[in-house]
C-alpha cells in the first residue's frame, strides 16, 4: 500500500508540475470561452450588414408595401416596369444585394419565385425573405377563401405544454425537457472525453516505461500490480485536479465575460427572440425557464452520479489502456491497432448516449447504462431524467464489479507484457496471458 | 555461511526450457560470477531470485529462510541488463524515489545519495534531467541507484557496458569495496576477462543448464592443457623428445604441450643437458574465455525453440 501511495506520487507529481499541464489546463477555458464569444461575435456581426433587396412583384404578393421591423435589417424596394431577364444584369449596379423576383402565379400553387445574388446569401437572410414570402400568400389566401384574417388569427393554436413528473413520493415538479437534454448530453460528452483522454495518458505512460527500459528497475522493488495502480490511480488524480481548475476558472469566465462585453449578450437575446417564429413571450422568460428548468434538476444526484461514473469507469478503463500499453513494444502504429477495440465500446457508448439523452426510457438507452462498459457514459445522458433506483444501483454495482475483474485480468496481462520487449502481442496472447493461472 | 541457495530451479516457458534444474551457492562476501551465451537463461535466473518471477519449480533459500519475495526485496540491490531511468525526471529526485521504493525513508534516502553523488563525483547533477546524461553517466547512476539501500545482495546485469575504463574501474573498486563490507554481488556477463579479475566463484549457464561451477581457479586448473613456454637465448636446433610435444614457436620461445607421465622438469632437464640457455619457463593457464567458447562451441549459437513436453 505504502509503495501504492509513493508510485501515484511520482506519478501525480512529475504531471502535474509540467509546464504543458499548466498550458493546458489553463488555455482550454479560455479557448473554451474564446470560442462561445467567436460564435456570438461573428452571429452579431453577420446580421449587423443592412441587406437591400429589391423586389419586382408580378403577382403582386405584397400589394407594394413590406412590414419591416428595425431588427429585420433587410430593406425591400419595389422595382416597377422591369423585367427580370434585365434586371438581373443590373440590381447590383443600383446598389442592391439581392433580386427577388415574383413572376406571376396562383397563389394555391406558388412556383418560380427566384432570388438573384452576386454570391450565395446567409441562410438567415434567406429565411427571413423565405417567412415575408409565406405570411404574404397566406393573407392571399385567407382573402380568396374568404376568411377574416382576424378570425384566422383567433383560431389558430401555437402552445407548449409543461411536463409535470409525478415521483413516486407523490411530489411533483416541472421538468423542463431542454435543459435536462442539454445538462444530460454535456455530462455524457464529459465522461466520453475523460475515459479517452486519461485512458491514453496511462496507456503511454506505461509505454513510456517500458520503452525507457525503467520498468524491469521498477518491478524489483514493487509488484507491478502495485506499480499498475499507482499510475492509474496518480493520473486519475490529475484529471480531477484538472477539471476541478477547469470548473473554477470557467465559472469566473462566465461571470467575468458578461460584465466585460454586456452589449453582446443583450444583442445576443434580440437574436435568439428575433429568429423564432413563434411569437415571443420577451426576453426574460427565456431565462426564467432556463433557471426554472436548472431548479428542477436534482443537482446533488447529478454531481454524485458523475463524480461515481467519471470514477468508475476511468479505473475500469484504464487498466484496459494499461494493460494494452505493456504489450506495446517500440511501435506507436502497434499501439493503435491493439488501442482499437478498447475504443469501440466507448465510441458505442457515446452514440447510445446520444439517442439515451433524448429518449432515456427506450430499451438500448437501459441496456447501455446497465453494460458496464458503456454504462458510464450512456448513465450519464439518461441521468437528468428520472432512472429508476433499481437501475441506477444495478448499474453501478456492475461497473464496481467489472472494474475488480478487469483490473485482476488486465494486472496479469501488465505483469507479463512489460517485461517483454521485441515481439508482437496479439490480442489473443493477451487474453491466454489474462486467464492463466498465477 | 550461504547468503543464496539455489535448489533445482526451473522455469518454462511455452517454447523454451529457460531455466533447467540450476542449483548453485553463493557464500557471503564473495562475488559471483554467472556465465553463459546470449539467451543461456541467466535473465531469467536473476528474475526468479529477484522475485520478478516465480519459479515453476525448486526452491530458493535466501539467508538462511526461504526467499520470500515481498520482503527480502528491500535487501536485493537489481541492475537488470535492459535499464533505464524516467528521462523527465530531475536526477536527484528520481534517486531518492528509488530508494523510497526500497524502503528508505526520504531524508535517509537524501544523505546517502549525496554521500555516493561526492564519492562518485556527481554533486552538480542534482537538478540535471536524465535525458542530458550521457550513457555512461546514466549507468553511474544507475550503479548508485541499485547499492544505495545497502542490500546484502547485489545483482549486476553487464554493468560495465558503455562505460569508459576510468568509470569501469571506479565501479569495479565499488564492488570489491561493497563485497568487503560483507555484501554479496552476483555479476552476470558474458565478458570474461572481467569475470577473472573480479569474481572468486562462477557458474556457466548453457542452454538454461547449469554446465560448470567452482572458483575461478580451480577452473583454471581444471581445463589446463599442460601448456609451458620455455623462452631461450637462441632457439635449440633439436627439439625431439618423448617427453612433449612443439605445438608452436613465437620469436625465441616454444610452445610446448607435454605429453602424460612426464613433469615439467623433464622437459627442463632435457633441454639443459643441450646446454640451451632458458631464459624463461612458465605454464599456460587457459583463460576464461578460451573455456567458455570450448565448452559453448558446438552447440547452435542461437537456441532453437522447441516444445515443452515437460
Amino acid at each position: 500500500m505504502n509503495k501504492i501511495w509513493l508510485v501515484l506520487q511520482r506519478e501525480y507529481l512529475t504531471r502535474v508540475r509540467k509546464k504543458s499541464f499548466l498550458i493546458t489546463t489553463l488555455l482550454v477555458p479560455v479557448i473554451i470561452v474564446g470560442f462561445y464569444a467567436a460564435i456570438i461575435g461573428i452571429s452579431i456581426s453577420g446580421s449587423s450588414e443592412m441587406q437591400e433587396v429589391a423586389i419586382i412583384d408580378e403577382a403582386n404578393l405584397f400589394n407594394g408595401r413590406i412590414e419591416t421591423k428595425e431588427n429585420d435589417q433587410i430593406i425591400y424596394t419595389f422595382i416597377h416596369n422591369e423585367t427580370e431577364p434585365l434586371y438581373k444584369t443590373k440590381y447590383k449596379g443600383k446598389g442592391y444585394s439581392s433580386f427577388l423576383y415574383i413572376p406571376q402565379m396562383d397563389v394555391l400553387h406558388p412556383a418560380g419565385i427566384i432570388l438573384h445574388s452576386p454570391s450565395a446569401i446567409s441562410l438567415n437572410t434567406k429565411s427571413k425573405i423565405e417567412r415575408k414570402i409565406n405570411k404574404a400568400i397566406e393573407t392571399k389566401r385567407l382573402e380568396e377563401a374568404r376568411i377574416d384574417p382576424e378570425k384566422y388569427k383567433a383560431i389558430s393554436s401555437d402552445i407548449s405544454i409543461d411536463n409535470t413528473v409525478d415521483s413516486a413520493k407523490g411530489g411533483s415538479k416541472k421538468s423542463v425537457a431542454g435543459v435536462a437534454f442539454a445538462v444530460s448530453f454535456a455530462a455524457g460528452i464529459l465522461i466520453y472525453m475523460i475515459l479517452l483522454i486519461y485512458g491514453t495518458m496511462v496507456m503511454r505512460g506505461v509505454m513510456e516505461e517500458k520503452m525507457n527500459r525503467i520498468a524491469e528497475v521498477i518491478v524489483s522493488s514493487v509488484k507491478p500490480f502495485q506499480l499498475m495502480m499507482g499510475k492509474i490511480i496518480g493520473i486519475g488524480g490529475v484529471g480531477l485536479t484538472q477539471f476541478a481548475i477547469w470548473i473554477i476558472l470557467m465559472a469566473i469566465l462566465q461571470l467575468i465575460v458578461p460584465l466585460i462585453f454586456p452589449s453582446m449578450f443583450g444583442h445576443l437575446q434580440d437574436q435568439a427572440i428575433g429568429s423564432t417564429t413563434i411569437p415571443s413571450t420577451g426576453s426574460t422568460s427565456v431565462l426564467v425557464t432556463i433557471t426554472e428548468g436548472i431548479r428542477a434538476l436534482n443537482i446533488l444526484k447529478i454531481v454524485l452520479c458523475f463524480i461515481f461514473y467519471f470514477i468508475g469507469g476511468y479505473l475500469m478503463y484504464a487498466s484496459l489502456f494499461a494493460a494494452v500499453g505493456s504489450v506495446v513494444s517500440e511501435d506507436q502504429q502497434e499501439a493503435q491497432q491493439l488501442v482499437f477495440p478498447i475504443m469501440m465500446p466507448i465510441i458505442l457508448g457515446f452514440v447510445i448516449m446520444t439517442k439515451a439523452a433524448s429518449d432515456p426510457d427506450s430499451n438500448l438507452a437501459v441496456f447501455g447504462s446497465l453494460f458496464p462498459l458503456t454504462s458510464p457514459i450512456v448513465m450519464m445522458g439518461r441521468i437528468t431524467y428520472d432512472v429508476p433506483w433499481w437501475q441506477l444501483t444495478l448499474s453501478m454495482f456492475l461497473l464496481i464489479l467489472s472494474f475488480l475483474l478487469f483490473t485482476w485480468l488486465t494486472a496479469k496481462i501488465y505483469r507479463t507484457g512489460i517485461l517483454m520487449y521485441g515481439k508482437k502481442v496479439t490480442w489473443r496472447e493477451m487474453t491466454k496471458w489474462a486467464f492463466r493461472k498465477s | 555461511m550461504n547468503l543464496l541457495e539455489v535448489k533445482h530451479l526451473k522455469k518454462y516457458f511455452a517454447t523454451q526450457k529457460a531455466v533447467d534444474d540450476v542449483s548453485f551457492s553463493i557464500e557471503q562476501g564473495t562475488v559471483f560470477g554467472l556465465l553463459g551465451p546470449n539467451g543461456a537463461g541467466k535473465t531469467t535466473l536473476l528474475r526468479m531470485i529477484t522475485g520478478i518471477f516465480y519459479p515453476d519449480e525448486g526452491e530458493i533459500i535466501f539467508d538462511g529462510k526461504k526467499f520470500d519475495p515481498l520482503k527480502d526485496i528491500l535487501r536485493i540491490g537489481y541492475m537488470p541488463e535492459e535499464r533505464g531511468l524516467y528521462k523527465k525526471m530531475k536526477i536527484g529526485e528520481q534517486a531518492v524515489y528509488l530508494a523510497r521504493l526500497k524502503g528508505l525513508s526520504k531524508s535517509d534516502a537524501i544523505e546517502k545519495i549525496k554521500e555516493w553523488f561526492i564519492k562518485f563525483e556527481m554533486q552538480t547533477w542534482w537538478n540535471k534531467k536524465v535525458e542530458d546524461l550521457s550513457k555512461g553517466m546514466g549507468q553511474k547512476l544507475q550503479f548508485v541507484t541499485t547499492v544505495l539501500h545497502e542490500p546484502r545482495l547485489i545483482i549486476l546485469d553487464e554493468p560495465f557496458s558503455g562505460l569508459d575504463p576510468v568509470n569501469s574501474n571506479l565501479i569495479k573498486e565499488e564492488i570489491f569495496n561493497l563485497a568487503k563490507k560483507g555484501c554479496t554481488v552476483i555479476f552476470s556477463t558474458h565478458r570474461m576477462e572481467q569475470v577473472e579479475e573480479i569474481c572468486d566463484k562462477i557458474i556457466l549457464v548453457n542452454k538454461g543448464a547449469k554446465i560448470l561451477d567452482g572458483g575461478v581457479n580451480a577452473i583454471k586448473q581444471q581445463f589446463k592443457e599442460n601448456l609451458f613456454t620455455i623462452g631461450f637465448e637462441h632457439l635449440p636446433i633439436s627439439t625431439g623428445h618423448f617427453s612433449f610435444e612443439v605445438v608452436g614457436t613465437r620469436n625465441n620461445s616454444l610452445i610446448v604441450k607435454i605429453n602424460e607421465g612426464y613433469k615439467p622438469n623433464d622437459i627442463l632437464q632435457y633441454f639443459l643437458e643441450q646446454n640451451a640457455d632458458i631464459v624463461s619457463f612458465h605454464e599456460i593457464l587457459p583463460s576464461l574465455n578460451d573455456i567458455f567458447i570450448k565448452l559453448v562451441e558446438g552447440t547452435p549459437l542461437a537456441r532453437q525453440f522447441q516444445p515443452v513436453t515437460a
